[in-house]
């Protein structure tokens, strides 16, 4: 076995020192009846790195991937180019094989990545401090609303239209056992989102926190500087969720505009579509003084004993390790790799580059906006956007999303799947625009929907 | 004015109908660096053996409790910008918290110093 | 004679000496280079991409709420990125380095195969809301592994999204107190032995659960009597770490399972170290109810640094109608189906729900399954068998000079745990941790698990050969008789690392958490006005 060094001779000697007869000596504690005497019936054995390398090469050959012809998924996983040296980097041994920094002195490697890390997120997002991450996007958001809980001591959560529908499905999935109460409604194919009722909602409530996507799951950019003052006027936080950190090149940063906390996806910058993980939850404060609310890991600048500069793990009475059943949250791990991989990126982006990539990806977008709207039945719902927007086309979207792909068009996300009980939504699509959508891209996507819809 | 001690590590000085409340200098010693507390808001009730502040190093985060049963009149905000006060004077300018006492005979039972001094010596 | 050295170049023997150098200009020391923060070398005009140049009066779609000011992300060249971060790389320790005697963290080998097959295209670029038909590899690949952890676990259903450990054990959790609920059982409180790790408590408590210590024996285990009298119509379930944190089976799980069945309640096991056990036993034969398996220990998927984690979860009949959505189901046709909102309605009603935005962590699941394929069966066994091997081995070889607190409790499973006990001169722990870094070796697990002083927790995994174990085992008895003669230097180790030991008390009274410009001297450019790089 090509991944065990002991050899049987060693195996003899170390049974000899340990004084055991046979390693079956070793499992002694394990009860008769659940002792297995061999390997278990009906499953392989073994196989060479070249066998394995062919079955897994079959399987990934049974998925159309996003290179293989035009495509515009999004809602809340992007495509993005990915520089080759980003990979090159995240898997050397040193990163890649690496555990959580326990041990600064010889972690620092990490250690300078994550507050590099939690320093660019914090001004992509316009806020004081940033975690060192968390699991993904929409694990972040529901950590985000336990936070506004603890600060605010109420636990209504008031969630905007425009949130992705899984991320309202995971927020109601953990309030069903914490207790807390949440406040939903599924969106209109409208130019807006129905932003009185939420400021009614607001204003008529003692919410602990106001929840909005920017841009929001149909694309929409929502008024944050409204809701972020109806929110405060009652003495709730508001939370704004990005799901697509590309656009915060081309948009306000959501803590300039009054956002509380700022919680988001970060798979879009170096960690690629993976079907959906390992992902990156981004996590940051305006004020700094509600850091000790906050959960997840966080990295801080100290010096070592001969007074150079270093960084180690801080804060972490926060946490589970410590704090048992009363942390701030049971996470254990971060997304150490992945949030590598987005500060990797970032830093070959720098501010030219991000603002660069922002521009170009609108740019297609409002392309293919045009030329997807001019087909005939087919209406783009938004008057706002960045790289995503809302198509509405004659009858169920569902099912010309999988005619187009049987066309070769990975085409968007159908609302009747992301909201399989909102009928009024079951013409709705989603499409996405990034700068990997070539214009031939995009006029292949037309002449298919024109045809289609014929 | 009085001094009592509990159990639990924390002292209590009596002054009338008021008391303050801090940690001794033995569990100052066993924590080692402080570097955050948390002490309570005025106004807020306390009962005898509740949570009242949270005291924490850099490897461990221990409740502190009240030793009686009391409104705080006053938390010590020179904790919050120097928690080192409670290594340096755990049992003078390192207190938590002051409260109007609702019960003064829940003060039996706790130990004198000398009991404290003689409690320590068992561990 | 002629001129005898032209170039000047006189070799000779270098000489022994005790005392370090001088210092360097740059405060570099040859391969150990000292590395600036990236706010500190980049620039704003720099940057490591090629895209076109946007124009300023381009029309937008964008709304009122522009970005206008400096974001203050400073940019590097493709070559000033590259070596940045491998300058920082080389800052760390890592498996492939050297041996990484983490307890209960699992620090083994990381395939480079795995590596491979998880950037196949197939795989890497495959979007998690694509049309069901056109993905399905990806399903076929978490089915196939879902299959897998079934039958090595003896259990019948398996969860596949929770995103690491903890995750995974928020999801047991959850399915215990929903079929609890499912049938009108209101119970509050979830049983944790002391040496329990603390996501169990913290998860316990944040699905609403009052959370009670289980004693333990003298030998280091559950005391079954004790549990079975604490048991009653208020106790939802335990939660059972097995092998448990000290390193040992225990014995008496099955009798314990069958007592909370017997009290109404529901057993948890804690299965982060399942790599001890896989292939030996199947905990669906201790009368397990949910399990979680962390993908990243038992089948080595890389650590990364802190994460990305995985953390499936194994469910007993009992629980499988609880599971969490979205899961993928074999057709008879042998398509793949994905149920997830949109499917699930008519036939997976009582699932508690959706606990992350898509599948779980697909990139992990490749990395495993091609681990699991490459083993076999009978390689999964081989590897519980040598990690309990090398663990016992380095057990009985340090004994002697280390206090093995529960070395009485019978053979340990992949973790030898140590005690402080013995050493002298006011010597603890972090000390002889700290020394370890002087040695080459990562230190092991310290102060965990909780119920033992000063705690030493070695895995050493099954891919270090012997020879790396005897090499380690000399440096430890080194280390242990320095620690029981009071050796002062220790206090002050490690020497030879890239950074002394760090003040951590400062780092936490006076928190800095990201990175502000130092105030600039009167005529000194700020970073924005430095430009290029």
């Amino acid at each position: 076995m090509r991944y065990l060094p002991l050899t049987d001779a060693d195996r003899s000697a170390m049974l000899a020192t340990i004084g055991a007869s046979s390693i079956d000596d070793l499992f002694v504690d394990v009860p008769e009846a659940a002792r297995l005497d061999g390997p278990i019936e009906g499953l392989p054995l073994h196989l060479s790195e070249m066998a394995v390398e062919r079955h897994m090469r079959q399987l990934a050959a049974r998925n159309i991937a996003a290179g293989d012809g035009p495509f515009f998924l999004g809602a809340g996983a992007y495509r993005h180019h990915v520089p080759a040296s980003v990979d090159h980097l995240i898997q050397r041994g040193e990163f890649l094989t690496a555990y959580t920094p326990y041990q600064p002195e010889i972690a620092q490697g990490t250690l300078q990545m994550l507050f590099e890390f939690q320093t660019q997120v914090a001004r992509l997002y316009g806020c004081a401090v940033a975690n060192a991450s968390m699991y993904d996007g929409s694990t972040a958001c529901w950590e985000a609303i336990g936070m506004a809980g603890r600060i605010t001591r109420r636990n209504l959560a008031l969630l905007h239209d425009g949130l992705h529908p899984h991320y309202v499905s995971v927020i109601r999935t953990m309030a069903r056992f914490t207790g807390d109460s949440i406040a939903d409604r599924a969106p209109s194919l409208d130019a807006q989102a129905d932003d009185a009722t939420l400021l009614a909602d607001i204003a008529a409530n003692r919410p602990s926190c106001v929840v909005v996507q920017y841009p929001d799951i149909l694309g929409r950019i929502p008024d944050l500087p409204r809701i972020a003052e109806a929110a405060h006027a009652a003495g709730a936080l508001l939370i704004v969720v990005n799901t697509e950190p590309v656009a915060l090149g081309a948009l306000a940063a959501p803590g300039d505009l009054g956002a509380d906390i700022v919680v988001g996806e970060g798979q879009a910058l170096g960690v690629g579509l993976q079907f959906g993980g390992p992902y990156l939850g981004l996590f940051a404060v305006r004020d700094p003084k509600h850091v000790r609310q906050m959960p997840g890991r966080l990295c801080g600048e100290t010096v070592d004993a001969e007074g150079k500069r270093g960084f180690v793990l801080t804060l972490s009475t926060r946490e589970q390790h410590i704090r048992r059943e009363k942390a701030t949250s049971n996470i254990c791990t971060n997304s150490g790799l992945c949030a590598l991989a987005f500060s990797i990126h970032l830093t070959l982006l720098g501010e030219k580059g991000l603002r660069a990539l922002a521009a170009e990806n609108h740019r297609l977008a409002c392309r293919a906006a045009d030329e997807l709207g001019a087909v005939p039945g087919v209406r783009v719902i938004n008057q706002t956007f960045f790289n995503e927007f809302t198509l509405e086309v004659p009858g169920d979207a569902r099912e010309l999303v999988r005619r187009l792909a049987d066309k070769g068009v990975l085409a968007g996300v159908s609302l009747g799947r992301l909201y399989p009980d909102e009928p009024q939504l079951a013409r709705g699509m989603v499409v996405a625009v990034t700068e990997t959508t070539s214009e031939d891209d995009i006029a292949a996507f037309a002449a298919a929907l024109k045809e289609e819809l014929a | 004015m009085a001094r009592y001690f509990t159990d639990e590590h924390e002292w209590i000085e009596i002054d009338g109908d008021t008391a303050t409340v801090g940690i001794t200098d033995y569990a100052q010693s066993q924590l080692g660096d402080i570097v955050f507390v948390e002490v309570p808001d005025e106004g807020a009730q306390l009962t005898k053996g509740g949570d009242a502040a949270v005291v924490e190093s850099v490897k461990a985060a221990s409740d502190v409790y009240s030793p009686v049963t009391g409104t705080v009149i006053e938390g010590n905000q020179q904790l919050e910008e120097d928690p080192a006060l409670v290594n340096t004077a755990p049992e003078g300018e390192g207190w938590f918290f002051k409260l109007t006492i609702a019960d003064a005979s829940e003060l039996e039972g706790l130990m004198d110093e000398a009991g404290y001094k003689d409690f320590v010596a068992g561990l | 004679m002629s001129a005898p050295n032209a170039s000047g170049w006189k070799p000779t023997a270098p000489q022994a000496n005790d005392e370090a150098g001088p210092a360097t200009t740059t405060g570099n020391r040859a391969l150990m280079l000292e590395e600036k923060l990236i706010f500190e070398i980049g620039g704003s005009e720099t940057t490591g991409v090629d895209l076109p140049e946007p124009r300023g009066d381009a029309p937008h779609r964008l709304g009122a709420q522009l970005r206008t000011g400096e974001i203050g992300l400073p940019g590097l060249s493709e070559p000033e990125a590259v070596r940045h971060y491998t300058r920082l790389s080389r800052q760390n320790y890592a498996i492939d380095l050297g041996l990484f005697p983490l307890g209960s963290c699992t620090m083994k080998h990381n395939p480079r195969l795995n590596e491979k097959v998880a950037r196949m295209p197939g795989f890497l670029d495959c979007h998690p809301l694509a049309p069901v038909h056109t993905v399905q590899g990806a399903l076929a690949v978490i089915h196939e592994l879902g299959e897998w952890l079934k039958a090595l676990t003896g259990m019948p259903a398996v969860a596949m999204s929770p995103k690491a450990g903890a995750h995974g054990e928020l999801c047991g959790i959850l399915a215990i107190r929903a079929a609890l609920e499912a049938r009108g059982d209101a119970r509050q409180v979830i049983l944790c032995p002391e040496s329990a790790h603390g996501t169990n408590p913290a998860t316990a408590a944040f699905a609403g659960y009052k959370v009670e210590d289980i004693p333990a024996t003298a030998e280091g285990r559950v005391d079954l009597a004790a549990l079975k009298a604490r048991l009653g119509p208020d106790v939802a379930g335990v939660m059972i770490t097995n092998p448990n944190t000290c390193g040992l089976f225990e014995r008496d799980f099955r009798e314990i399972a069958d007592a909370v069945h017997a009290a109404g309640g529901l057993v948890y096991c804690d299965g982060a170290n399942f790599n001890a056990i896989v292939g030996r036993v199947r905990p669906g034969d201790l009368g397990v109810d949910a399990m979680h398996i962390n993908l990243h220990k038992t089948f080595s998927t890389p650590h990364g640094g802190g994460g990305p984690g995985s953390g499936p979860v194994v469910f007993s009949e009992a629980l499988a109608p609880f599971a969490p959505l979205p899961f993928v189901e074999k057709l008879a046709s042998g398509e793949y189906r994905l149920v997830e909102e949109e499917t699930a309605e008519d036939h997976h009603a009582r699932s508690f729900g959706r606990m992350t935005a898509f599948h779980g962590q697909m990139g992990m699941f490749t990395r495993a399954l091609t681990y699991i394929l490459s083993h076999g069966a009978d390689g999964l066994r081989q590897v519980a068998e040598d990690a309990v091997l090398n663990a016992n081995y380095i057990l009985r070889s340090l004994d002697d000079v280390l206090d093995a607190p529960f070395g009485l409790s019978g053979p340990c499973m992949h973790e030898a745990l140590f005690s402080d006990k013995g050493f002298a001169g006011g010597l603890t722990t972090l000390d002889l941790a700290k020394g370890m870094i002087d040695e080459g070796f990562h230190p092991m697990t310290m102060y965990f698990p909780l119920v033992v002083h000063g705690a030493m927790l070695v895995e050493p995994t099954e891919t270090e050969s012997k020879a790396a174990l005897d090499q380690f085992v000399t440096a430890m008895r080194s280390l242990a008789e320095r620690a029981r003669a009071g050796d002062e230097t220790l206090k002050q180790a490690p020497y030879y690392a890239p950074r002394r030991r760090l003040d951590e008390t400062l780092a936490a009274r006076k928190p800095v958490l990201a990175w502000h410009a130092p105030a600039a001297p009167a005529g000194m450019p700020t970073l924005s006005e430095q430009g290029g790089s």
